[in-house]
């Protein structure tokens, strides 16, 4: 095993929830697939919005009598089985919440979510809801390879986490230092991943992290360390 | 070749890339109208036309940082380019107006027809238990307090106590309104759980279309037995035509994805649910309008008392005629 079994590369790849899909180009596309966690924070940010907007409705459409009841039991109903297909059919398979919490559905071809999928997806809600607190949804991802709860199996969609903007730092201008040892596939980019993310995480860690090397290059530190991987990217040739 | 020399080679052809794909993101849909507008759909054009082959280009990039194990960040960022690419050339155009009449004109009627076991057996399950209830109810007039609450009754004999209604008086607009919003939230969310009691292997469309039967048969005969024929009838007799009709369909939708679970038949079982469903939404969104149309007439139409008697059955018998030939006549003879 190698010092940077715990670093993200080729090794954490495969343990990673991630659904794959083919293109006809030729690469395969790894979406991460989203977790209960972070569905649940996000129906919980959705749940909070409708209940403010009930709110809002009710403060305002009480002055109209009973002509307002009846539009608020309509915006109750819209709210219920509308606002989920609307937010993921006109703004990119996101609901605020889902937004909020970088989520998004789409389909499980990768394409994105369309009326049918979503409506199937949010009807069938009122089943995942049984017997109450969302019990068989949460069975069906816990259960399911896809965290698919039961509206997206038979919608065909998945809630994927939103790929980030920019990953890559940019690189400082430290000179590139070349490195004597022999480092392996995965040793090398645990290295690259090293320098990528020095400049998002603190210097303490950053030390830390470094340590971890020194069974394969003895003596080194962090700033040396980013140097080599200068070196390897090729940085300056 | 070295991470460094493949980001500086292909960097501008990454950065091309990126902006084709803001400039379709907003690309308009509609026609363009004023000249700036146009301008930038001609852009756009140009755009759609280089998009494919950078696309691919960005693939192939992808593919390689892959197979020379350039560092995870370059990986994920040509991820999410090429993930992007693939939603923009894959996705499923809507023309939603043409699908829109389409859908009414034929597609519609033709999954109630092709559906005909599932439409036929939903109507039997929901007027079947209406007529042993009111049946029932007719023979031993306590049965209903079985079904519906005391106080429940009392609210429905009320309501429909011709004492109660003060000839010549109309009730208030905005009371109308007030009772078409709750029809809408009541009777669509009916419909929609009706439907969705169907991934339970149909177990819960059987429910609510029962139930909802034998609410029925029991509320009229009751109704009935007391003498509020006229009242009643006149009211209900126009709007369900819409409605009773729309939780049958709803039924059959239900019934349709139940049966994708029960029997499969040679694809795998989600496979199996995942097609009924998207055979059953039409039914869905017909059974949806059908429940908006049946609480307009409700609010509007059927609490209206000053048309004579006559003329409420009349306009109800005509639109139950409608609605039964509509989805059995309309769009037979087109593909």
């Amino acid at each position: 095993m190698t010092p940077f079994g715990q670093v993200p590369g080729i090794a954490s790849l495969l343990l990673d929830s991630t659904h794959d899909i083919a293109t006809p180009e030729g690469v395969e596309l790894r979406l991460p697939v989203a977790g209960l966690a972070a569905r649940s924070l996000a129906w919980l940010i959705d749940a909070t919005i409708k209940f403010l907007g009930f709110i809002v409705a009710a403060i305002f459409l009480q002055f109209l009598g009973a002509a307002g009841s009846g539009l608020f039991l309509i915006a109750l109903f819209a709210m219920l089985w509308l606002y989920n297909v609307l937010f993921e059919v006109f703004a990119g398979g996101a609901t605020p919440g889902k937004k909020a919490m970088g989520l998004r559905v789409m389909n499980s071809n990768g394409t994105p979510v369309g009326w049918s999928g979503s409506v199937i997806r949010n009807l069938l809600r009122a089943v995942d809801a049984l017997p109450g607190c969302y019990l068989l949804g949460l069975l069906s991802v816990y259960f399911s390879a896809r965290f698919q709860r039961l509206g997206d199996l038979a919608a065909g969609t998945i809630v994927v986490h939103r790929l980030p903007e920019r990953v890559t730092a940019a690189r400082d201008d430290s000179e590139p230092l070349p490195l004597n040892v022999p480092l392996a596939i995965e040793e090398q980019q645990a290295l690259l991943s090293f320098a990528e993310r020095a400049g998002g995480i603190n210097d303490d860690r950053v030390a830390e992290l470094a340590e971890l090397l020194d069974p394969v290059i003895p003596g080194v530190d962090a700033e040396q360390l980013k140097r080599h991987a200068h070196w390897l990217a090729g940085v300056g040739r | 070749m070295k991470q460094e020399a493949f980001e500086t080679r292909h960097g501008e052809t990454w950065e091309r890339y990126e902006d084709c794909l803001r400039a379709l993101g907003k690309r308009r849909r509609r026609r363009p109208r004023t000249r700036s507008e146009r301008s930038a759909d001609a852009a756009g054009a140009v755009v759609a036309q280089e998009f494919p082959a950078l696309y691919r280009q960005i693939c192939h990039h992808l593919a390689l940082t892959r197979a020379r194990r350039y560092s995870a960040g370059l990986e994920q960022r040509l991820s999410r380019l090429a993930l992007e690419g693939h939603q923009h050339l894959y996705r499923t155009r809507f023309p939603f107006v043409a699908a829109l009449l389409r859908f009414f004109a034929r597609d519609f009627p033709q999954a109630f027809r092709r559906h005909w076991r599932f439409t036929l057996a939903a109507h039997l399950v929901f007027y079947l238990p209406a007529l042993a209830m009111a049946a029932g109810v007719a023979f031993k007039p306590d049965l209903i307090y079985s079904l519906i609450p005391p106080a429940d009754v009392a609210g429905l004999e009320s309501m429909y106590d011709p004492e109660n209604r003060r000839l010549g008086r109309e009730r208030q607009a905005d009371t109308d309104l007030m009772m078409f919003g709750f029809y809408i939230y009541n009777n669509i969310s009916i419909g929609f759980q009706t439907f969705a009691g169907g991934l339970l292997f149909g177990i819960g469309s059987v429910f609510y279309l029962a139930f909802n039967g034998l609410y029925l048969g029991a509320a009229a005969t009751h109704l009935t037995v007391a003498g509020f024929v006229e009242t009643f009838y006149t009211f209900v007799i126009a709007h369900g035509a819409f409605e009773l009709t729309a939780i049958a369909i709803f039924g059959a939708a239900g019934f349709k994805l139940g049966y994708g679970a029960i029997a499969p038949g040679r694809k795998r079982r989600w496979q199996a649910i995942r097609d009924a469903a998207l055979q059953a939404l039409p039914l869905v969104y017909g059974g949806t309008f059908m429940l908006l149309v049946a609480a307009f007439v409700e609010a509007f139409w059927s609490s209206t008392s000053w048309p004579p008697a006559g003329v409420k059955y009349a306009v109800g018998a005509v639109l139950w005629v409608f609605v039964y030939a509509y989805l059995l006549l309309l769009g037979r003879h087109e593909s």
